[in-house]
């Protein structure tokens, strides 16, 4: 047998590949289930019921959907264009940390003005943190993957420091916490769940007619492909990189906003505990498609909230959840080697291909 | 105060030392695995729980290699025989080890190792060596792993500059269709050194865990494998300025919380992002001199397909 390339697929046969890749991924964290002696069936059940059970748990799915989506978004333009922002978590913390500013410091403001004031920072701040590696990558070719990851951490440490210390509430009795949001600047609500669902999907529209129907989403794939390609066509690619990962940022940090704004009412290094992480897988294995990408977090959203349920119910930790994100993305990964390529028996194909 | 600080530096560069030379063993076979941080955690915890149970260090180290192992063998498959995108193989296999740790950990955290573990790890001076003034006292009056982290690099140097096996590697990391021309069984020599690499980077994993902090932890790794990742560049590639990239780092990580005994004007919290702004400057230094010598393999991050070379 040897590897020979495949002719395209149709969206149809590549779809069934993804599928079958995921129950894969089921499978084999059941297996590892059963070693560690638990039942993977009652451990699946109970997670779908955990995460889509009842009205209250579908609302709780929701949120947790929602800034993994937006993430989603942001990282899925830098993705496109082969730029590896890592550091989505530390977007949406600075992302917060905009927004918060306004939070705090101007509370006075109409709930329509502060909000928007909000959302403003906390694009600006996000898109900050990935303009900053991306000047760099632009300029000398930095390394972009561990750059963005180490803004991370000092985004981190950032927030860790406001909450400890600059932005402490002293009215807190010495508890290490920033003081909560005014009613005016948490996020109004539809249909039970926060309006961060409305801002999500019109950023899936954005992103889909950015990517696919204008001239600098035409320039970010055409640069994702081949940098000398897009050198060729005249494309600029200096400035196409910087102007499209402010927005990319932008979007993460948005996302950040939605979270303090819509959820926890307050900013602490608790925030967003991965999520930035999560939606690096969910992007992948959306395949960069912005409608896709919104099933991907939300099968994501379903693992995460079961897998908080099983820790409360079972005492089963809630990183099977972890695990299991991980295979699926393994076995994606390795599954796309059925989808570019294909076995063929050595004999038949002496004279051809 | 300074032998001192250098001692405590020394330690706490030896798991970046350990992962540093694992990823450019990865590296110089042409893959770009940045799954350390996760190979790092699931070497830790293995290490921990079995050094836990059975309270035989070796069987700890051995059992935190071979998850490190394990780690980077997934990532071997996927990227060499698969041939997915290796750079959302290795981030996969990070979010991986990370479940996997906590997964694992979740029994034994804040658990003490037994003293048949600690006693093994305690400081062994080297005759004659450790009475060198200054140096012998930094580097000579460790314990057993940190001398281990030594060894370590000097087998690495003989291997990639001064055998055959070596020349072979970085044949295949800078031109692998040259070396498959010249009958190099590329991917039986990806898969052993990928997992190597792993081995070591689930070793430097296990110095946190049995002997630096050494208590289970969630997060025990907080970023060293990123570090590390980085410091592959720093050092160019090459294992012996690894080691001074290693304890170079390991300084700037204890520099902050040592600051504090001076009372400066400057918030704890903020200190702790030095050695990650660092590592910025590092790359972004790295990336404005670049040179002929100081570049990466040039195979890096691309899969080898016979019929496109």
């Amino acid at each position: 047998m040897r590897i020979a390339k495949r002719d395209e697929l149709t969206g149809k046969s590549v779809a069934i590949i993804r599928i079958l890749a995921i129950l894969a991924a089921l499978v084999i964290s059941g297996i590892f289930l059963i070693i560690v002696g638990e039942n993977p069936l009652q451990i699946y059940i109970s997670m779908v019921d955990g995460a889509l059970g009842s009205g209250f748990r579908i609302r709780e799915t929701i949120h947790t959907t929602i800034p993994l989506l937006v993430t989603s978004l942001g990282i899925m333009i830098a993705f496109k264009m082969k730029f590896w922002n890592i550091g989505a978590e530390g977007q949406i913390y600075m992302g917060a940390f905009g927004a918060t500013y306004f939070a705090l410091n101007f509370s006075y403001l109409p709930k329509p003005i502060l909000l928007i004031l909000m959302a403003l920072g906390a694009m600006i701040m996000g898109g900050i943190w990935l303009l900053i590696p991306a000047l760099f990558k632009a300029k000398f070719g930095t390394n972009e993957t561990l750059f963005t990851l180490m803004l991370n951490y000092v985004a981190i440490k950032w927030i860790t420091f406001l909450q400890f210390s600059l932005w402490k509430d002293p009215n807190a009795m010495g508890f290490p916490r920033m003081a909560n949001f005014t009613e005016n600047a948490m996020l109004p609500k539809l249909f039970g769940v926060h309006i961060g669902w409305v801002v999500a999907l019109i950023l899936v529209g954005f992103i889909y007619v950015f990517m696919n129907h204008t001239k600098t989403g035409y320039e970010v794939s055409v640069i994702g492909e081949s940098e000398d390609t897009a050198r060729y066509a005249g494309i600029n690619i200096k400035k196409t990189i910087i102007r499209t990962m402010f927005i990319g940022g932008g979007i993460c940090g948005l996302a950040g906003m939605i979270q303090v704004a819509g959820i926890s009412g307050t900013l602490s290094v608790e925030l967003s505990r991965g999520v930035g992480f999560t939606a690096i897988i969910t992007t992948w294995l959306s395949g960069l498609s912005a409608p896709v990408v919104v099933i991907a977090s939300l099968l994501f959203a379903i693992l995460e909230q079961g897998g908080s349920f099983i820790q409360t119910v079972y005492q089963i930790p809630s990183s099977v959840a972890q695990i299991l994100q991980a295979l699926i993305l393994f076995f994606v990964l390795g599954s796309e080697f059925n989808i570019k390529y294909k076995l063929v028996p050595t004999k038949k194909s002496k004279g051809g291909i | 105060m300074l032998v001192s600080f250098l001692h405590a530096t020394v330690q706490a560069g030896t798991p970046l030392l350990f992962a540093t030379l694992g990823e450019i063993l990865s590296q110089k076979v042409g893959n770009l695995n940045l799954g350390v941080e996760g190979m790092m955690i699931m070497g830790s915890v293995m290490g921990f729980i079995v050094g836990y149970n059975t309270g035989d260090p070796m069987l700890a180290l051995l059992a935190a290699a071979a998850a490190g192992a394990l780690g980077a063998l997934i990532y071997a498959f996927l990227t060499v025989t698969l041939k997915a995108n290796q750079e959302v193989t290795g981030l996969t296999l990070t979010i991986f080890g990370t479940g996997f740790a906590s997964f694992l950990g979740h029994n034994v955290v804040g658990y003490r190792l037994p003293d048949a573990i600690n006693n093994f790890f305690l400081r062994i001076p080297i005759p004659l060596l450790k009475d060198i003034p200054f140096i012998g006292e930094i580097l000579f009056n460790q314990n057993i792993f940190i001398y281990f982290g030594y060894l370590a690099v000097v087998l690495l140097g003989v291997l990639l500059y001064k055998t055959n096996l070596g020349l072979n590697i970085r044949m295949i990391g800078e031109n692998a269709a040259a070396a498959d021309a010249n009958g190099i069984n590329i991917v039986k020599y990806k898969y052993t050194f990928i997992t190597l690499g792993g081995a070591l980077c689930g070793l430097g994993g296990a110095y946190l865990s049995l002997v630096y902090v050494p208590v289970w932890q969630e997060n025990i790794t907080s970023g060293v494998g990123w570090i590390a990742v980085a410091l592959v560049i720093f050092s160019v590639w090459n294992p012996y300025r690894a080691i001074f990239g290693a304890y170079f780092f390991g300084g700037l990580s204890i520099v902050g919380f040592r600051l504090q005994a001076f009372n400066l004007p400057i918030s704890i919290y903020l200190l702790d992002m030095l050695p990650y702004i660092s590592t910025i400057i590092v790359l972004i230094i790295m990336s404005i001199k670049k040179s002929k010598e100081n570049k990466a393999p040039s195979e890096l991050g691309h899969a080898y397909f016979r019929e496109e070379r």
